[in-house]
């Protein structure tokens, strides 16, 4: 499968291997989102598990975005990951899979990356109007939006 | 709060200039406090007369940011968070926490841990189903099969009790196996249990399977086909009931599950009836794999050699396994060191509910209530 996508997409593919049994590659984020349409179409990922991400902060690329995909036909699963800069969009693949709605919402709200074409794309687990998004690696644990929870909760912090 | 017209952009209502009294279409708010919501989920639902146009979930009233606390404990002390994401199947969740650190770890637990993981599994999937039972029928109007459920989950209760002190929320795995060896009487405890229960299985579908209210109430409502399970990332017996027979302890065993003899109930139709029918299928194959196991637990340690720090080297896993709602998964980053860098909870009810809207369009507002409960959401689950 690596070799057919290889010769599809030749060098956007930086890394696809293998980690203690489980199948991941590394794309270029040019790639996204025609490998994942090819992954589904050609290769029967028909099923997305999971969108997430992570933050590096001191990367160039300070972001990670993950799609976790299983395939019912071949009972097989692969990690799809890219690297964006701050502030980059990243395609929306609800198009692709409807699942992908609230998971992108979620990414959303808790890094700020923004999903271009996105149906409806504002914050699911935190009130709307919340500042900063706590996964973030520079959001303390402990720091909150004090704004909000004055105004909404009218108390002086929620600490 | 938010006015909920902020909310209702997508609904491609039109210009709300007319009152509601000369309106056909009504927008008005079920929850947060409802108590057919089970737990804080505020649905927003457009509707002509009873029919619903469209919803709209509002989430995250229970939300603790338990993937950002993760990333403040270490592996150890982040377990016992976990059994208060699905609180109705403590242990489920446990149980993949453990698996996807031991698998960052590259160790394995011990058979004898593994047959106590799945005893202990399985019983919670029978509490979480009994719960999901009793309270279903009673949204629904049947008051009695809640009475009778909560009666026989007591039982798991005290099981779990005996086991690890604590009734719900019990962190009765560590990683790299068990804590606690199994009491004096554990299987035979549990085996009365099993012999208790049988029967009482067959009662509730008595009460309900042919029961005339129940079936006009739950068949054809919220139908739900198998690719459209698939492609909204349904999993466990919602999409089962569709007819896609898929389950994680057969397409990838984890624990002791393929030393067992099981099936995989499905349904045909995909509506609330058959989810009915394949939970109480479920129940019955639960049993079946404790009474398999409970026999022939094999003897020998219940920890796997774990070190005392636990510091998986740097990568990325992801395990799931099969809750009672559906696929429960991990995603875990480690960096090297004592915390895990990321923790990432897939959580089967949160897009599970994601349905909804699809399932309840064109139904009552009855139906609503029928779909809410079928779906078996747990809301700490869906708000982490």
């Amino acid at each position: 499968m690596v070799a057919t996508l290889k010769r599809q997409f030749g060098s956007g593919i930086s890394e696809a291997s293998t980690y203690l049994g489980q199948n991941y590659m590394v794309v270029d984020r040019s790639l996204i989102p025609e490998i994942l349409q090819v992954l589904r179409d050609q290769e029967q990922f028909d099923y997305c598990v999971d969108i997430t991400a992570v933050h590096y902060l001191t990367r160039e690329k300070p972001f990670d975005a993950i799609w976790i995909l299983y395939s019912f036909a071949r009972n097989e699963r692969i990690r799809v990951k890219t690297l964006i800069a701050e502030n980059e969009a990243l395609p929306s693949s609800v198009s692709i899979w409807p699942t992908a709605n609230w998971l992108e919402r979620e990414v959303y709200d808790m890094f700020g990356i923004a999903f271009e074409g996105h149906p409806d794309l504002k914050r699911i687990l935190l009130p709307e109007g919340w500042k900063g998004h706590p996964l973030r690696k520079d959001y303390g644990i402990i720091q909150q939006d004090q704004e909000w929870v004055q105004k909404n909760l009218g108390i002086e912090s929620g600490q | 709060m938010t006015d909920p017209s902020t909310y209702i952009s997508h609904l491609e209502l039109g210009e709300r200039d007319e009152t509601f009294l000369d309106s056909n279409e009504l927008i008005i708010n079920m929850g947060p406090q409802h108590p057919a919501t089970h737990g804080v989920l505020r649905v927003i639902l457009k509707l002509d007369g009873e029919k619903v146009l469209g919803t709209e979930c509002v989430i995250g009233y229970l939300h603790r940011g338990v993937e950002k606390i993760a990333e403040n404990r270490t592996y150890a002390m982040f377990n016992p968070y976990v059994d208060r994401m699905d609180y109705v199947a403590a242990v489920s969740n446990g149980l993949g926490y453990c698996e996807a650190v031991e698998k960052v770890l590259n160790v394995e637990a011990p058979p004898r841990a593994n047959y106590i993981r799945v005893i202990l599994a399985e019983l919670n999937r029978l509490a979480s189903h009994m719960l999901w039972l009793g309270t279903h029928a009673l949204d629904i109007g049947a008051i009695t099969p809640l009475f009778y459920t909560f009666r026989d989950r007591e039982e798991i209760l005290k099981i779990f009790e005996k086991y690890c002190g604590a009734r719900l929320t019990t962190h009765a795995f560590r990683i790299g196996g068990c804590l606690y060896e199994t009491y004096d009487g554990f299987e035979k405890d549990v085996t009365k249990f099993l012999d208790f229960v049988t029967p009482k299985i067959d009662e509730y579908e008595e009460l309900l399977t042919t029961n005339r209210i129940w079936v006009e109430r739950t068949r054809n409502v919220g139908k739900i086909s198998g690719k459209e399970c698939i492609a909204l990332g349904v999993t466990g017996p919602v999409l089962r009931a569709s007819g896609v027979r898929w389950d994680l302890r057969k397409a990838q065993p984890y624990a002791a599950y393929s030393e067992f003899d099981f099936e995989i109930p499905i349904g045909q139709n995909g509506d609330t009836y058959d989810r009915y029918l394949v939970r109480m299928a479920e129940m019955r194959q639960s049993l079946h794999i404790i009474r398999q196991a409970v026999g022939k637990i094999p003897e020998g340690p219940i920890m796997a050699k774990v070190p005392k720090v636990i510091k998986p080297p740097v990568g990325e896993i992801y395990h799931s396994i099969e809750a009672p709602k559906g696929e429960l998964g991990y995603f875990i980053v480690s960096d090297g060191s004592t915390q895990p860098y990321r923790v990432r909870v897939r959580p089967p009810s949160f897009v599970n509910l994601q349905a909804l809207d699809m399932m309840v369009r064109g139904q009552l507002v009855a139906d609503v209530i029928a779909v809410i409960g079928t779906l078996d959401i747990v809301l700490g689950e869906v708000d982490r």
